[in-house]
């Protein structure tokens, strides 16, 4: 199938596929899935700048299938996400721009690709260590996933630097009953998600692989509910991320929405999947996804060419 | 035994599903995305304000309308089964 607007030519069944995979794995881990679906595009030959334009619009619908999913589950702390989307829309802004500089220069493509093989890799790797650390402290402790302990913080080997952001005390102090903390700085919220922002503007994506472990290991937030929380602000913050794309030319919408048939329905799978598992291996079995992410890019760095 | 029953009833149900919506999609997919390419493009050409928009419309209204057709499959395949 020919897509006029990136000029790429794609097997639908492929984007399709990709998309099942992408919304199992984003309704589970409250992720966009940028890690995988920017790379398997990048793979398919859309150029770069595409490639993070049109990820955000396909997590755009995506997002709403999982988010209800998990609003129905009681995963969405709706005060939070409200509160994140401010502190996001700046920094996707901010990353947007960053995109438009880069694509001045002939050397767009290298510099986005190592900048998310670099983010890609760090993740995996904190993640790895923190969930593994986690498992080994609580060993024969590990409770069984509840609804009545959604709402405590989960076990986390640094544990102690989540308390020591909690008591930074700069006004004003708000409290999110939902996610179980009793208080928390404004401006700390809003910082952790600029920054995700920022990711998600320049790399693409929603940037859950972000802003997700930050909602845990920052805020405290238990892993459920920064999975269903992260789902409801992506599908503000990437409605903006799309449209300011869209206008600078950024955005395939075609491929979106072919890509997007195949997620509905493995957005669904994937949040109904969360219900049978504990925080800390929802945590763990998320480690090696940004890394297949990144052996894509490396091998399409690598050999010069695309993966058909 | 009758918690095992209920499981496979259940992944019963969500196969069925899972079937009536890739009819769906594939059909929709075929009518609607195969005519619209040549449009958008247009539109990405002429007016890129007017595409932005139109494309965020796209994909949220996509997004709805799937994540209705799924809840509402399932409610219908469940009341089947009770």
């Amino acid at each position: 199938m020919d897509f006029l607007v990136s000029g790429t030519h794609i097997s639908p069944l492929y984007l399709i596929v990709v998309g099942f995979i992408i919304g199992i794995l984003g309704g589970f881990f409250g992720v966009g899935g940028s890690f995988l679906a920017g790379p398997a595009l990048f793979a398919v030959g859309v150029p770069m700048n595409f490639v993070v334009g049109t990820d955000l619009a396909h997590i755009v619908g995506k997002s709403i299938v999982a988010a209800k999913k998990h609003r129905v589950l009681g995963n969405v702390d709706i005060k939070l996400g409200l509160i994140m989307v401010v502190g996001t829309i700046a920094g996707v802004e901010l990353g947007a721009q960053m995109v438009q500089q880069l694509k001045r220069h002939a050397n767009a493509d290298i510099v986005l690709a190592i900048s998310f093989i670099v983010v890609l890799v760090s993740i995996s790797s904190f993640m790895g260590w923190e969930s593994w650390q986690t498992l080994k402290m609580t060993k024969g402790k590990t409770p069984k996933p509840s609804a009545k302990r959604k709402l405590k913080p989960d076990a986390s080997a640094i544990g102690h630097i989540t308390k020591w952001i909690q008591k930074f005390h700069f006004p004003p102090m708000i409290s999110l009953p939902n996610s179980g903390i009793e208080k928390i700085s404004l401006w700390t919220i809003l910082a952790v998600a600029f920054v995700g922002g920022v990711f998600s503007g320049f790399l693409g994506g929603g940037a859950g692989y972000i802003r997700m472990p930050a909602m845990v290991y920052l805020l405290g937030v238990p892993t459920h509910v920064a999975v269903g929380t992260d789902l409801f602000e992506v599908v503000i913050s990437a409605s903006y991320g799309t449209f300011t794309h869209a206008i600078k030319g950024n955005v395939d919408i075609m491929i979106a929405l072919v890509m997007h048939t195949g997620a509905a329905i493995g957005a669904q799978i994937g949040a109904t999947l969360t219900e049978y598992f504990h925080g800390t291996r929802i945590r763990l079995a998320f480690v090696p996804l940004p890394l297949i992410g990144a052996a894509i890019i490396i091998y399409s760095l690598v050999t010069g060419h695309h993966v058909k | 035994m009758a918690r095992r029953t209920l499981k496979i009833a259940s992944l019963g149900s969500f196969l069925m599903e899972l079937a009536v919506y890739t009819v769906f999609v594939f059909v929709y997919f075929f009518l609607v995305l195969h005519f619209l390419g040549n449009w958008i493009k247009h539109l990405f050409d002429q007016n890129r304000t007017l595409y932005a928009t139109v494309a965020l419309a796209l994909i949220l209204v996509q997004g709805v309308v799937l994540e209705m057709l799924t809840t509402a499959l399932l409610k219908l395949i469940r009341r089947r089964e009770t």
